[in-house]
């Protein structure tokens, strides 16, 4: 930390010299209009997106309903299914006219009502009464319509079936901060940190990797500024540009797609705020260790961008991870922001979750800065 | 003019530069096949969409037998890692609220007593509704428990199962064959897109591009050799990415292995014109790596990748439609895993060609207004 032989050390923060070092960062950010597109465009696309297409909640999946007799009971069936919202189903009258729109993924699924439909209600054994086919390809589509048609037969049968027994035991769920299921109410505190990963690591890399490419980093180290005032001023616009991004994703989370913030606003921009260190300092590391922007890009997609969509358990759930990933996940600081994200949209002001996250994003980004600074130093000798 | 439109010894020199630009420092090199490789590893055994390893508090207030009997099966159950027994509602909350269990189990006083008298005990489950996803998938599983206890109180009482279910192509479900060939075509395009969307803009930057367009090269020539580099390095990943898929992860194949090699190629080509674009409309690189990660990752979300396609908006998905992953997904899957006919295949490829000659056209007609 302390290094007696450089002699702009002596005065490590000039705030004179710090202010103009701002200003002239703060020009060269908002002068290209890339930077804007993706501080302010980006993140609104992002927040549609998932507001209206990236849903986990399957509807109007395509399927087909196999009518093999021309029954009441299978008529009252068929009837079932054409009654769901979340099914679009069509009815056909032989199983070989829907398999190869199976293969072509015209269809997600098909039900069978055999031919002896009657006999086999008729009978009342263990035999199945209908078969389900899904395209196992798409396993989470696959799963929903196994699901979604096993409920409607079973609806159907519970309709008719009169004398059927108690069930003895009963689950009832409540789901708590979100109690309508919608997806996108956790997936939009997610995107937040996503959009946060790139301004902070993927641009951070790009604009100081670029000074490196063009040699003007060396001619700014040369200047009587210090190291950190030089950082400070590259990092504080960014820092500024991420806080601003994420207060207006918040908006548009909370004013137009009705994610609720039951947290307080001072909790999310603290949270913010200390995401912004591990994110600045791993795309300062980035530029510093290969001083070209298309290596710098290159690195801040495969080590910033896709852990924050694929490890920070935004869309898949850490636990279910093999133990070895499980520990890659934990240097991910995306990590511990999407889970502080969602408790402050969707469950309030809870320190224990918050603190230990913090601390984890505060230790990762200090590890980060300290690498940075070490490679800086060793590239200048 | 006219008839110097292409020369092969012009575009071969073109060809060899435009390689060695990329590959030549062996950090690049590394770094351009590397990491993708890498990532594909991981994010296999990542992506899943099980519950494991969770946690379940449990507050109970039946001394009776029957919560003993749902004790001892949630003790057992394999995807749980730990049961916490707490003793009051109000931890019960505590642990929900600090997201230190997944779903809580509050069971009554008279839950054994409730059923020994013929009625339905009713067990609350109280789930995170932070992890949606996750916390349905778990109350599914806690209702399976449940349904086993249900089973033992009442012998015979269980209706028969009305349905039989089979799914084709991964009778198991497992997520992994979805995930892999999924990610074949992710990585291979965020790769093709970054390689491309920087190779004009990189020459503007440092000046060059000027030198090019001066030199006897044509306007088609400089596109065509600048789409060169990735339409190698992304086939060459895709293919090695398909072979990990097969020989690695075990996932079956089952289709055609050329017509998926050709609908590669097609598709890459597809990602360079629009990497040629972006490149093209680009003064600088950062405002070329931003606009392809501008396009590339709404690109990723509406493709079917994280989730169908046919979930989304009407609107959405007309768009979806111009989108190449979204058609070489399909490919890719049905390649690997429903022995996708021909015609099925080729219905896909028309749209990845008129993507392609779309975009090589447009980023044609930007270089060459940049000229005049």
């Amino acid at each position: 930390m302390n290094n007696p032989v450089q002699p702009a050390d002596l005065r490590r923060l000039d705030l004179r010299r710090l202010n103009a070092l701002v200003i002239k960062e703060s020009h060269q950010a908002l002068r290209d209009p890339s930077t804007l597109l993706i501080a302010f465009v980006l993140p609104v696309v992002l927040l549609l997106l998932f507001a209206s297409a990236v849903s986990l909640d399957a509807r109007n999946v395509r399927v087909a309903v196999v009518l093999e007799t021309p029954g009441a009971a299978a008529q009252s069936l068929a009837a079932a299914f054409s009654g769901t919202r979340f099914l679009d189903v069509q009815f056909v009258r032989d199983r070989r006219e829907v398999a190869d729109k199976l293969v072509s993924g015209e269809l997600r699924g098909y039900v069978v009502i055999p031919q002896d439909f009657e006999q086999r209600m008729a009978r009342r054994d263990s035999e199945p009464l209908v078969q389900i086919i899904t395209d196992g390809s798409y396993p989470n589509t696959a799963n929903y319509v196994e699901n979604y048609a096993r409920g409607v037969v079973q609806g159907w049968r519970a309709g008719l079936d009169i004398g059927a027994p108690v069930q003895s035991v009963l689950l009832e769920p409540r789901y708590w901060f979100n109690p309508e299921l919608e997806s996108r109410r956790a997936l939009i505190p997610g995107a937040i940190a996503i959009v946060m990963t790139i301004i902070g690591t993927m641009l951070t890399a790009l604009v100081v990797a670029r000074e490196w490419e063009r040699g003007t980093m060396e001619a700014v180290l040369s200047t009587p500024a210090s190291v950190i005032e030089i950082l400070t001023g590259k990092l504080l616009p960014y820092f500024a540009l991420g806080m601003l991004s994420t207060l207006g994703a918040a908006a548009l989370a909370v004013f137009v797609f009705g994610v609720p913030m039951r947290g307080s606003l001072p909790a999310l921009l603290l949270l913010s705020a200390v995401f912004m260190i591990p994110a600045l300092g791993q795309g300062l590391l980035i530029s510093a260790l290969v001083r070209n922007q298309f290596l710098a890009a290159q690195i801040a997609l495969f080590t910033g961008f896709l852990p924050a969509f694929m490890l920070s358990g935004f869309l898949y759930e850490i636990g279910a991870m093999p133990a070895p990933i499980r520990a890659i996940t934990l240097v991910v600081p995306a990590r511990y922001f999407v889970d502080s994200l969602k408790t402050v949209f969707l469950a309030g002001d809870i320190r224990p979750v918050f603190l230990p996250n913090l601390a984890a994003m505060a230790a990762i980004g200090a590890l980060f800065f300290m690498l940075a600074k070490r490679v800086t130093r060793k590239n200048l000798e | 003019m006219f008839i110097s439109t292409f020369s092969f010894t012009r575009l071969r020199a073109q060809f060899i530069k435009e390689i060695l630009s990329v590959l030549r420092d062996p950090r690049s090199r590394m770094l351009v096949f590397l990491p993708p490789i890498l990532q594909l590893l991981i994010f296999a055994f990542a992506a899943t969409l099980e519950v494991r390893n969770i946690d379940v508090a449990i507050h109970n207030q039946d001394a009776g037998r029957w919560s003993h009997e749902l004790r001892q099966r949630l003790d057992s159950a394999r995807f749980i890692a730990r049961v916490r027994h707490v003793d009051s509602r109000h931890q019960l909350h505590e642990l929900i609220d600090r997201g230190e269990v997944i779903a809580a189990l509050a069971i009554p006083v008279d839950f054994s007593r409730t059923i020994a008298a013929g009625n339905s005990g009713r067990a609350q489950v109280l789930v995170d509704g932070r992890r949606s996803n996750s916390g349905q998938i778990t109350v599914g599983y806690l209702s399976t428990i449940l349904a086993d206890v249900g089973a033992e109180i009442m012998p015979d009482s269980q209706p028969p199962n009305p349905v039989a279910v089979r799914h084709w192509f991964n009778p198991n479900l497992t997520y992994r064959w979805f995930i892999v060939p999924g990610l074949t075509g992710i990585l291979a395009l965020f790769s093709a897109l970054l390689i491309t969307a920087l190779s004009i803009a990189r020459e503007r930057e440092l000046g060059t591009f000027d030198q090019l367009l001066v030199s006897p090269a044509s306007t088609p020539e400089i596109i065509l050799s600048k789409s060169l580099p990735a339409m190698v390095i992304g086939t060459l990943l895709g293919l090695f990415m398909i072979g990990a898929g097969v020989f690695l992860f075990g996932i079956p194949f089952t289709g055609s292995f050329a017509l998926l090699l050709g609908s590669l190629v097609l598709f890459i080509a597809s990602v360079v014109g629009i990497g040629l674009m972006i490149s093209a409309i680009s003064m600088t690189q950062q405002q070329a790596i931003l606009g392809a990660f501008a396009i590339g990752v709404p690109a990723v979300l509406m493709s079917g990748f994280a989730t169908p396609v046919e979930n989304m908006p009407v609107f959405l998905q007309w768009l979806a439609q111009a989108i190449p992953l979204t058609h070489f997904l399909t490919i890719v899957e049905g390649s690997f895993l429903k022995a996708m006919p021909p015609g099925d295949i080729l219905s896909k490829l028309w749209p990845l060609m008129a993507i392609t000659v779309a975009t090589l056209t447009m980023a044609t007609v930007f270089v060459r207004r940049r000229l005049q």
